[in-house]
C-alpha cells in the first residue's frame, strides 16, 4: 500500500506535508491510520495514563448577533427566550461545580450586543474572589466581540481579562479556519485571521488556549488540512495551544441541517490530527458529540484525553445531543481502554491517578 | 509490515494472519486480552478484504416475533413472559400473515426473520402452517426462522427428532436458521447466565443437523457478562470446528449482553466500545472459514457500527424503513434506517454497498431504483 511510507514516517514522528495530510484523509484503511496515530500518542505520552478534567460549562448568555447556521443555541436580541445570567446565578453554579470537584469553569456565550469588558472583568473577579478555580473561558469570537463593543484593541482586551482572572481560552469558534467556509457557515463570526490573531495575542501575553475543529459540514478535505496547518504554524510560533479537540458538526435543530458525519470520519480525522499536529501535545476525544463508546475508541486512535465531565453543555444539548457522563463512567472508559485514569487540571497536570483494576 | 504495527504486542499474530495461517486457541485468548485494538483491526480488515473485497452487504428485511410466551424464562431475558402474565401475547397464523402483509405494504422485503419464545402449548402444526401460509402469500421472500433452541422445543412438542422436525419445517417453507441461542458454550458460564437453556453441545448438534439437511444458518456469541477471554476463544473454536465439518454457517454475529430490567443486570459489564470492536475483529480473525461477520447497528449504535465495517464486519444487517418515514436526524440509534442512509454510511467507509438476499446473493432491482 502506497500510504505505508507516509504512515511509517508519521508514526516515527516525522512532520507531514500538506499533500501527505490530504492523501491520508482519503485513506480508508481506518485501523492502519489509527495504529500510526496511537504510536505517535504513545511516544508523546509514554506513561499508560489517560486523562479527564472535571469542569462545568456555564453559558452566561444565549443572546447573539452572529446567527451561525450550525448553531441551535442562540437567540436574537429581543427574543423572549434570551437570557443573561446574573453574577449571583453564575457564582451559584460555580459553587456547585467546585463542590463536585471541578477545577475549571468553562464560560461561553453568545455575542451579546451590549456586554462590554467591564461586565466580564466584574464577573471574573467575583468568581476568583469566591473560589479557587481556573477560568477557562471566552472563545476567540467572544474576545473579538468584547474588544469591538468596548472599543479596545485585542491585546488590551486580553490583558485586562487576564488581570481580572481569565486563565486560558477555549478553542471554540475555530470551526474551519478557511474564510470561504466561514463566510457560508457563520458570516458574522470573526475571520480565520482574527481567530488566529486572538490566539497569537494570548500566547504573546503568556496565556494558554485550546484549539478546536468542527468538521463534517460543507468543508472539503483540503479545508480540513488547511485548518490543521494553520494551527500547526501558529503553534510553531507561539506554543499557545495545550490541546486540540476535533469534533463533528451536530445537525439537529440547526439552519444548516444535513446528515451528521459518521464514526468512521471522526476517527480518521482524529487520527490525522494527531499525526499532523506534531507540536501540540494533547488531543482530546469528544464524548459529548460522539458518545461514550466511540470516545473510548478514540483513546486508541491518538487521543490522550477524554475531555470533561461537562456538568452542563447547553450549546450541544440544544442541537439534540444529550449526553451526561459521571466521573466514574469516564474513569471506567479509560480503564477498559487499558490505561490508568487521571484527573488533570487545565494545564494537563495530573491531580489524582485512579489505577486500573484498583476500584 | 509497517513499523507502528511491528511494535504491537500482537505483531506475531498479525504476521500469522498475513501468512494466511490459522490462529490457535492461545492466539484467540491473547487477541481478546490485548488492548491494541487498531493492530487487531489491521489484521481483521485484511481478512475481511481477502474474503469480501470492497463489498459491504445489507439486507431489506423485517422481523416478526410471533409470541413472547416462553417456558424457559432465562433470567437475562427481559422479553419473555409466562402464559397468562401481563403483556403475554401469541399471534395466530392468520395474525402473523396479516402482520407480514402490513410490513410488506410498507417495504418490499426479501427476508422475513421470525423468532419467538418456547410456547408450552402451541402444537407442532402451528409452525408448519405459519411457514406454508407465509410461503403461499410471499413466494419470493426467504423465511429465516426459529433459533436452534426453538427447533429443539418444536421437535419435542411434535415428538419428533430434530432432523425430522427440521425436515418438515423445511418442506413447509423454512429457508434458514438464525444464529441466536448460542450465548457462550462453556458450561460454567452457561450455568451462570442461562442454566435454563439447552447445552452448548446440543445447540451445535441442532446446527449440524440443519446443515446436513441443506439448511444454512448463522451463529452468535453473547459477550460482556461473566465470560473471560478463554471462554470466548473456546466458543469461536467450537464454531470453527463445526464449520470445517459442514460449511453451513453463513455469518457470525457478536451480541452484547444486555440484561436491563432483569435480575441478571448486575452481571453485565459496563459498555466498552473497544470491547465491541474486539468482538467483531477477533471473531473475524478466528472464524477464518465463516464467509461473513455481521454488525447489528441497532446494538452498536450507528457510529460504532460504521467503524466496525473497518474492523472485520462486512454486513450491516437490515431493518430498514421506507423512504417516506423519515427518522429523527441526529438520533444515535433510530428505529429504522432508510436504504439511502445505509448506503451512505457504508460508502463513507470507502466500501461499496451491496443489497443481498439471505443467502448473500446480490439483489438486483429492475424497475425501481434503490436509494
Ligand atoms: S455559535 Fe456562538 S457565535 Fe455562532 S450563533 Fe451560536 S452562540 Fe452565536
Ligand atoms: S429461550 Fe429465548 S425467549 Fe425464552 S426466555 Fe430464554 S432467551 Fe427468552
Amino acid at each position: 500500500m502506497k500510504l505505508y511510507g507516509t504512515l511509517d514516517s508519521a508514526a516515527q514522528g516525522a512532520r507531514l506535508s500538506r499533500e501527505q495530510a490530504v492523501e491520508l484523509l482519503s485513506c480508508h484503511s481506518l485501523p492502519e491510520l489509527g495504529r500510526a496515530a496511537a504510536a505517535v500518542c504513545d511516544i508523546l505520552h509514554p506513561e499508560p495514563v489517560r486523562t479527564y478534567v472535571v469542569d462545568r460549562n456555564i453559558n452566561y448568555t444565549n443572546i447573539c448577533i452572529s446567527g451561525c447556521r450550525f448553531c441551535a443555541f442562540y437567540r436574537e436580541p429581543g427574543n423572549p427566550d434570551g437570557y443573561v445570567l446574573s453574577t449571583e446565578e453564575v457564582l451559584e453554579k460555580v459553587g456547585e461545580a467546585v463542590e463536585l470537584g471541578a477545577t475549571q469553569i468553562l464560560m461561553q456565550g453568545g455575542l451579546h450586543p451590549e456586554l462590554g469588558i467591564e461586565f466580564y472583568e466584574g464577573l471574573f473577579r467575583a468568581i476568583k474572589n469566591a473560589y479557587p478555580v481556573h477560568i477557562h473561558s471566552l472563545s476567540a469570537p467572544e474576545v473579538v466581540h468584547i474588544a469591538e463593543v468596548s472599543g479596545l484593541d485585542l491585546e488590551t482586551t486580553l490583558c485586562r481579562l487576564h488581570d481580572a482572572g481569565l486563565g486560558s481560552l477555549p478553542g471554540g469558534g475555530a470551526e474551519i479556519l478557511v474564510d470561504r467556509v466561514r463566510n457560508e457557515l457563520s458570516p458574522v463570526k470573526c475571520s480565520a485571521r482574527k481567530w488566529l490573531g486572538v490566539m497569537e495575542t494570548a500566547g504573546k501575553i503568556g496565556m494558554r488556549a485550546t484549539a478546536t475543529m468542527v468538521f463534517g459540514h460543507i468543508e472539503s478535505h483540503e479545508d480540513r488540512v488547511e485548518h490543521l496547518m494553520a494551527i500547526r504554524d501558529l503553534q510553531d510560533r507561539t506554543g499557545v495551544f495545550t490541546a486540540f479537540i476535533p469534533w463533528t458538526y451536530q445537525p439537529g435543530n440547526t439552519a444548516l441541517g444535513r446528515a451528521a458525519a459518521g464514526g468512521h470520519d471522526y476517527l480518521r480525522t482524529l487520527a490525522i490530527s494527531r499525526l499532523v499536529l506534531d507540536n501540540v501535545s494533547n488531543i482530546q476525544a469528544s464524548w459529548v458529540t460522539q458518545g461514550d463508546a466511540l470516545a473510548q475508541v478514540a483513546l486508541r486512535f491518538g487521543a490522550n484525553d477524554i475531555g470533561s465531565t461537562m456538568i452542563e453543555e447547553n450549546v450541544v444539548a440544544a442541537a439534540g445531543v444529550r449526553f451526561r457522563l459521571s466521573e466514574k463512567r469516564l474513569i471506567e472508559l479509560i480503564h477498559s481502554a487499558g490505561f490508568d485514569a487521571a484527573q488533570r487540571d487545565t494545564m494537563y497536570r495530573l491531580l489524582r491517578v485512579h489505577e486500573k483494576g484498583v476500584g | 509490515m509497517y513499523s507502528a504495527l511491528a511494535r504491537s504486542d500482537i505483531a506475531d499474530i498479525v504476521e500469522k494472519v498475513q501468512a494466511h495461517e490459522r490462529l490457535s486457541f492461545e492466539d484467540g485468548v491473547r487477541l481478546f486480552e490485548s488492548n491494541d485494538i487498531t493492530a487487531i483491526g489491521c489484521a481483521a480488515d485484511m481478512v475481511r478484504r481477502r474474503l469480501n473485497g470492497n463489498k459491504t452487504y445489507y439486507i431489506v428485511n423485517r422481523h416478526i416475533n410471533h409470541t413472547d410466551v416462553c417456558k424457559n424464562r432465562c433470567k437475562f431475558c427481559a422479553y419473555s413472559r409466562s402464559e397468562g402474565e401481563d403483556g403475554a401475547y401469541m399471534m395466530s397464523v392468520a395474525e402473523v400473515v396479516a402482520r407480514a402483509e402490513e410490513l410488506y405494504q410498507d417495504l418490499k422485503f426479501t427476508e422475513l426473520h421470525i423468532v419467538g419464545g418456547l410456547h408450552p402449548t402451541l402444537p407442532f402444526e402451528y409452525y408448519t402452517e405459519m411457514l406454508s401460509a407465509l410461503r403461499a402469500r410471499f413466494p419470493e421472500v426467504h423465511l429465516q426462522a426459529f433459533t436452534a433452541v426453538e427447533i429443539a422445543h418444536i421437535a419435542e412438542i411434535g415428538a419428533l427428532s430434530v432432523e425430522e422436525c427440521m425436515r418438515r419445517l423445511k418442506e413447509a417453507g423454512l429457508g434458514s436458521l438464525p444464529g441466536g441461542g448460542a450465548e457462550v458454550f462453556a458450561p460454567e458460564v452457561r450455568n451462570r447466565i442461562c442454566p435454563e437453556k439447552m447445552a452448548g453441545d446440543d445447540w451445535l448438534s441442532v446446527m449440524r443437523a440443519a446443515h446436513n439437511l441443506g439448511l444454512r444458518s448463522n451463529a452468535t456469541m453473547l459477550y460482556g457478562h461473566v465470560e473471560n477471554a478463554e471462554d470466548r476463544a473456546d466458543h469461536l473454536l467450537r464454531l470453527r470446528n463445526l464449520q470445517d465439518e459442514t460449511g453451513g454457517f453463513m455469518s457470525f454475529i457478536p451480541l452484547r449482553f444486555h440484561a436491563d430490567n432483569t435480575n441478571l443486570a448486575h452481571l453485565a459489564r459496563p459498555r466498552s466500545g473497544i470491547d465491541d470492536l474486539k468482538s467483531v475483529a477477533v471473531s473475524r480473525l478466528m472464524l477464518d472459514n465463516f464467509p461473513h461477520v455481521k454488525v447489528f447497528w441497532i446494538m452498536f449504535g450507528l457510529k460504532l457500527a460504521q467503524v466496525a465495517l473497518s474492523f472485520g464486519a462486512d454486513d450491516f444487517d437490515g431493518t430498514v424503513v421506507e423512504e417516506k418515514i423519515t427518522h429523527r436526524a441526529g438520533a444515535e440509534t433510530p428505529e429504522g434506517l432508510t436504504v439511502a442512509d445505509i448506503r451512505r454510511l457504508i460508502e463513507e467507509t470507502g466500501t461499496a454497498p451491496v443489497e443481498r438476499d439471505t443467502l448473500y446473493r446480490e439483489v438486483t432491482h429492475e424497475e425501481q431504483a434503490v436509494g
